[in-house]
């Protein structure tokens, strides 16, 4: 049997480790391969153009939305949508959410209430959004909270929840009283669980942003999805959900950056 | 009043009370956990005084209650039967005046090791509890605590960035910040490796003679039960009992030399077999030995 000399675990080794170079390497194959297969089936003529427009097509579409048909203000109003719809829901989810993972009669008041309603599909609650708040701006920002409140109380509260008992028992026994502990032990030590929440609910409110302009919106991202819907411009639906992704990803990362900037702590060793 | 309550009353009466003079006293003291058909007897009518500026050690197999006795000290848990007064004070709940340190997991993240251990001292100023002489005061011990725990150069790092026994070093130092008359720890150096714990068990006995705290210490280890105690407490399990209480023959300053000397090893010896025989590891010892005996035959 032929020794090695510097024997290495391989590549395919279960949780194996991996160079830097190689991580880019296979995150680009990812990204790559299937934009490749898209182009490759698209062009190969074996689909109507119509129903699966290529890579080519869907750059031309954009280009044109961003010229002609104000991509610029549907990205801009849609953001705000998301982002107020979400930013409501985490002023209230996050204090709430305290109060059930702390307390366990606000847990059992709320809880099973909260865990009720969202199983409840937003998108029914359109007509009594219409309704109760209207048509205008706030009806949208309503469908976004409604679709991500309920998950999101729930995940501070088992944020919350899930701080070592250890750390509540050593703050008591040094003394620390109620307001001391929700305030300088629960949610600090929860803190970089809570933005990780934030990140994902914000991904989730995302989603909810086609649903939320099919209420007489006339602008935004999803907006225009449906309407090119209506038109069969299939290419502008794959612009719009492209650009929806984008938006995701770069979010996405900046939580991932603000949670390091934020908790150098966690990632600091020594 | 009928009968039975004259008998209870008498019998009220009768029981000796907790022993104020003492710095930890237990008289009766039960804990039931559950309710029902599902209740399990945690600690059995436990009566136990601990004196001033004693170091009393807990040993006994699992499910003895001595973790849940410590618990209860600390008033982290609630008993259910009994009495128990700590500091001249019958125990209702968790205080400052009943430090207590974990076998891990309770220090901050978040906080430098000198946040860490000025956590007690930010309670009170948050307070407004303080005028600016203590504030000197804590800060010249923290200082201290710093150098005698050997963390002066680890003051600014995070616990995550320290091995799990300067970890400890850590929650001792911030335990003892506010000065406490008792100090609780529950199995402190039970994830430490053996090499370390030697070294944690000279600082705390260092601790103990200089700052002249009551120590109640909980331990699975026979010989760090006798080598820190000057009264091991054995407890037994099914229910939660005190079995029998040793004195230490050794004087008061240990060295870890004295782990050799013969009345240390005999005591051990009776204390391990001692436990063998509560928690019923006895009969497997015996049951293998005859089985043994099967083989060779």
């Amino acid at each position: 049997m032929a020794s090695r000399s510097n024997a290495r675990p391989g590549l395919w080794s279960v949780r194996g480790p991996m160079s830097q170079r190689n991580y880019w390497l296979f995150a680009a194959i990812g990204l790559l391969v299937p934009l490749l297969a898209w182009w490759a089936l698209a062009s190969s003529g074996l689909m109507n153009k119509v129903f699966m427009p290529g890579p080519a097509d869907v750059w031309a579409r954009t280009l044109k939305w961003l010229n002609d048909d104000n991509l610029a203000g549907d990205t801009l109003i849609s953001v705000y949508r998301v982002t107020a719809g979400w930013a409501l829901s985490a002023v209230i989810a996050l204090p709430l959410g305290l109060l059930i993972g702390s307390f366990r009669p606000v847990q059992a008041l709320l809880e099973p209430l909260t865990d009720f309603i969202r199983y409840m599909p937003a998108v029914a609650f359109i007509p009594l959004v219409m309704l109760w708040v209207g048509i205008d701006e706030s009806s949208k920002i309503s469908i976004i909270f409604i679709g991500t409140f309920f998950q999101m109380v729930l995940m501070v509260a088992e944020d919350v929840r899930r701080v070592p008992a250890a750390q509540v028992e050593a703050a008591q026994t040094m003394g620390a009283r109620r307001g001391e502990m929700l305030e300088l032990v629960l949610l600090q030590s929860a803190k970089p669980a809570l933005l990780d929440t934030m990140r994902i609910t914000m991904g989730w409110a995302w989603t909810y942003l086609v649903v939320a302009e099919i209420v007489a919106a006339n602008s935004g991202l999803g907006y225009a999805i449906l309407r090119a819907q209506r038109y069969l411009q299939t290419d502008k639906i794959f612009a719009g959900i492209i650009i929806i992704g984008l938006i995701g990803l770069i979010t996405d990362q900046l939580f991932r950056l603000a949670h390091r900037r934020a908790f150098p702590w966690m990632y600091r060793k020594s | 009043m009928d009968v039975s309550e004259i008998v209870t009353a008498s019998a009220e009466r009768l029981r000796p009370r907790a022993d104020a003079a003492a710095k930890i006293s237990m008289r009766g003291l039960s804990k039931t956990f559950g309710e029902g058909a599902g209740a399990t007897v945690a600690l059995d009518k436990v009566d136990l005084d601990i004196g001033e500026h004693s170091f009393v050690t807990l040993v006994g197999a699992s499910g003895c209650g001595k973790s849940t006795l410590l618990r209860i000290i600390a008033g982290l848990e609630f008993h259910t039967g009994g009495e128990i007064v700590a500091n001249g004070r019958p125990v209702t709940g968790p205080g400052a005046d009943r430090a207590m340190v974990f076998q891990q997991y309770s220090l901050f993240p978040w906080m430098s090791v000198a946040q860490n251990i000025r956590f007690s001292r930010r309670l009170k100023a948050n307070r407004g509890e303080f005028t600016s002489a203590e504030v000197e005061a804590a800060s010249g011990r923290a200082d201290t605590l710093l150098n005698l725990m050997g963390l002066q150069a680890a003051e600014k790092s995070f616990p995550n960035q320290l091995s799990g026994g300067m970890q400890q070093r850590v929650a001792i130092a911030r335990a003892l910040m506010p000065r406490p008359p008792i100090l609780l720890m529950d199995e402190p150096f039970g994830a430490l490796d053996a090499q370390t714990r030697e070294v944690m068990h000279d600082l705390i006995q260092y601790v103990y003679h200089l700052e002249k705290t009551t120590i109640v210490f909980v331990t699975h280890d026979v010989e760090e039960a006798i080598y820190l105690g000057q009264r091991v407490v054995v407890m037994a399990p099914r229910p939660g009992r005190i079995d029998s209480i040793y004195e230490v023959p050794l004087p008061p300053q240990r060295d870890q030399d004295m782990k050799l000397a013969p009345e240390f090893i005999r005591l051990k010896r009776e204390i391990v077999e001692r436990i063998r025989e509560t928690s019923g590891m006895k009969t497997d010892l015996e049951l293998l030995e005859k089985l043994c005996g099967q083989l060779k035959a």
